[in-house]
């Protein structure tokens, strides 16, 4: 029946959907890092020229969403689905930025995972022939999380050791299915992860709650399509940060897997220079992986510096309310296999 | 073994996130709170002195005015910015003199101002401070009960 | 005549109190918002018990200054409320004796939420 699927949970895309344009806005942190020139736009503050921190976040998301389309060869009237989200209660950003586009509008919810899991549906809503053109995005912004998940940003408290720093930017990416420029990657696989959860109540160590679903799907995907790590060129990760990569690295030593150590990384330590930028074990938040995949990964895949590329952003699915109540958090990991043109 | 799927067990990777976790700095951390904190106390205990001496204040008022000069201080420093990095500097050095309780109003207060005057910053001042006065206050009453009903 | 003495024990024992704060920090992960409430309520118990007390005499701001003792002002509050004016002390004591601190907090909170703006980091 289902003839596209392979395995238990890896679906399989002929139509090979092209992504044709990308862009990544961010915060002046994330300029300052290792990946700044690469960023389509910095932000010289984390107002990026509004009155909220909603509303900067929701300026960087529409920036990105408006440059990945303009790039891509295209105009926001011609996409005919927006699928994306991010980490605000009932995903302000998107659904607003949605309402500025005037595009059809399909609003998802992945926390951090959300950027590979609008990548993954809309290559399969493409490779379904639903729609031609569709934009994928997804952000987050350091100060709206923290004043939602954590503490006032002026409230004076030492971070752990393991907590990691929301990253303060958007990444949007144009998929298109019978591309008129040249095409930066194809979506050839997708996988879409299981929820799992091995008890991990710290809220600061959301690396730790994710890994065990990284792993979960990796192993999934491996199984599927009958490959092994060394298969792919990279694999990429969202936002495990330093702890949840290594403990991915462990879980996939375990299961006898193991990833090979130079072909392994994580958006979360790529983003910062993480001596000199304070953000103890790394970067998080949806707009992590976003704008490393829209900034500096496709771009690499475009010039066939790498060929096969695994992209799998992660997400902790918990909120304050369980948090609160004493819920351990679930993890789900998403990935998405891209293949330079 | 099924190799579709993790099989891990929570036990087990409880151990490993232990392992994997990097510990706090401790003395470093215990010896910033410490000098901060010590600190803070010797500020509060020359305005108290001030008070008592030179403004020819009762003990108890002079204690008020400690108190209210180190939240306006607080206040102060938390609206120019400042205090979150000592904060975060000193930890609990801040934080558990009144200084800290200062901070638990003031930062709600400046971070919700935009979600209106009423259920935005009045409100949220008291987001964590609250539970203090409530647990302080309702322990106090309790012995204050007990104390007039069986001890006095 | 200026007492460096008890300037010392002042920075000694203040220093202390926050220290055992910071070591329930690190080794508990208990949040900071918990361990001020703990310390309020430890002020009031060992206030009721009497000890607070002596070490507030020992070293004056060092412990009081501390949340442990708001929780200290709060019962020594109640106390003198009750043997002023009886039961009804047990409700008026405790504020009465905190009210500097409180109402400072409140207004000074409020007027800086007025006049300043939350920073990025």
């Amino acid at each position: 029946m289902a003839s596209k699927r392979i395995g238990l949970q890896t679906i399989e895309l002929p139509l090979r959907p092209a992504i044709t344009g990308c862009a990544a806005c961010v915060g002046r942190k994330e300029g300052e890092g290792p990946l700044g020139e690469y960023f389509d736009f910095v932000a010289k503050d984390e107002m990026v020229g509004q009155e909220t921190f909603e509303l900067a976040e929701k300026q960087l998301y529409l920036d990105a969403i408006r440059k990945a389309i303009s790039k891509g060869g295209s105009r926001p009237e011609e996409v005919q689905f927006l699928l994306g989200g991010d980490l605000l209660n009932q995903i302000i950003t998107a659904s607003f930025s949605a309402r500025d586009l005037g595009i059809p509008f399909i609003g998802l919810y992945g926390a951090c995972s959300t950027m590979a899991e609008s990548l993954a549906l809309g290559s399969m809503l493409l490779d379904g022939e639903h729609a031609s053109q569709i934009v994928c995005a997804a952000s987050s912004h350091f100060c709206t999380a923290e004043r939602q998940y954590r503490y006032p940003l002026e409230f004076g408290t030492q971070r752990s050791p393991t907590a990691q720093w929301t990253v303060t930017g958007a990444g949007a990416s144009l998929l298109n299915l019978s591309p008129a420029v040249p095409a930066l990657a194809h979506v050839t696989q997708v996988c879409l992860g299981r929820v799992v959860d091995l008890g991990i109540t710290d809220a600061n160590n959301m690396g730790a709650a994710m890994a065990p679903a990284a792993a979960d799907t990796l192993l999934a995907f491996f199984a599927d399509t009958h490959t092994q790590p060394e298969d792919y060129d990279l694999i990429v990760t969202g936002d495990l940060g330093q702890v949840g990569h290594d403990l991915l690295m462990q879980l996939m030593r375990e299961q006898r897997q193991p990833l090979p150590g130079d072909r392994y990384t994580d958006c979360g330590l790529l983003i910062y220079d993480r001596k000199a930028q304070d953000v103890h074990a790394g970067g998080s938040g949806c707009g992590c992986s976003a704008s490393v995949l829209n900034a500096w990964l496709l771009p690499m895949l475009q010039r066939r510096e790498i060929r096969r590329m695994l992209f799998m952003a992660t997400g902790a699915l918990m909120s304050l309310t369980s948090s609160q109540q004493g819920e351990s958090i679930p993890g789900i990991a998403h990935a998405v296999l891209l293949e330079s043109p | 073994m099924d190799k579709q799927r993790i099989h891990t067990d929570p036990k087990h990777y409880s151990w490993l996130t232990e392992r994997f976790s990097p510990p706090s700095p401790v003395a470093p951390c215990l010896l910033r709170s410490f000098w901060v904190g010590g600190l803070i106390c010797v500020l509060a205990q020359l305005i108290t002195d001030t008070g008592t001496c030179w403004l020819k204040m009762t003990a108890r008022d002079a204690s008020s005015l400690s108190s209210i000069v180190l939240v306006f201080l607080t206040a102060l420093l938390t609206g120019l910015g400042v205090f979150d990095k000592l904060g975060k500097y000193a930890g609990a050095g801040t934080f558990v003199p009144i200084t800290g309780f200062a901070n638990a109003m003031v930062s709600p207060a400046l971070e919700f101002r935009r979600e209106g005057l009423v259920l935005g910053l009045g409100a949220k001042l008291f987001s964590i401070a609250g539970p203090v006065l409530v647990y302080g206050v309702g322990s106090s009453v309790v012995y204050g009960l007990i104390y007039a009903l069986f001890i006095r | 005549m200026f007492d460096w003495l008890m300037y010392v024990k002042v920075f000694l024992v203040g220093g202390a109190i926050c220290t055992v704060g910071e070591l329930l920090v690190i080794f508990t992960k208990i949040t900071p918002a918990r361990i001020l409430v703990c310390f309020i309520i430890t002020g009031v118990v060992l206030s009721a018990v009497g000890l607070y007390g002596p070490l507030a005499a020992f070293a004056g701001a060092g412990a009081t200054t501390p949340l442990t003792g708001f929780g200290h002002a709060l019962c020594q509050g109640v106390k003198h409320a009750v043997e002023e004016s009886g039961l009804i002390g047990a409700f008026t004591g405790g504020l009465s004796a905190t009210a500097g601190g409180i109402a400072a907090a409140v207004f000074f909170g409020a007027l800086a939420g007025f006049l300043f703006k939350p920073h990025s980091k």
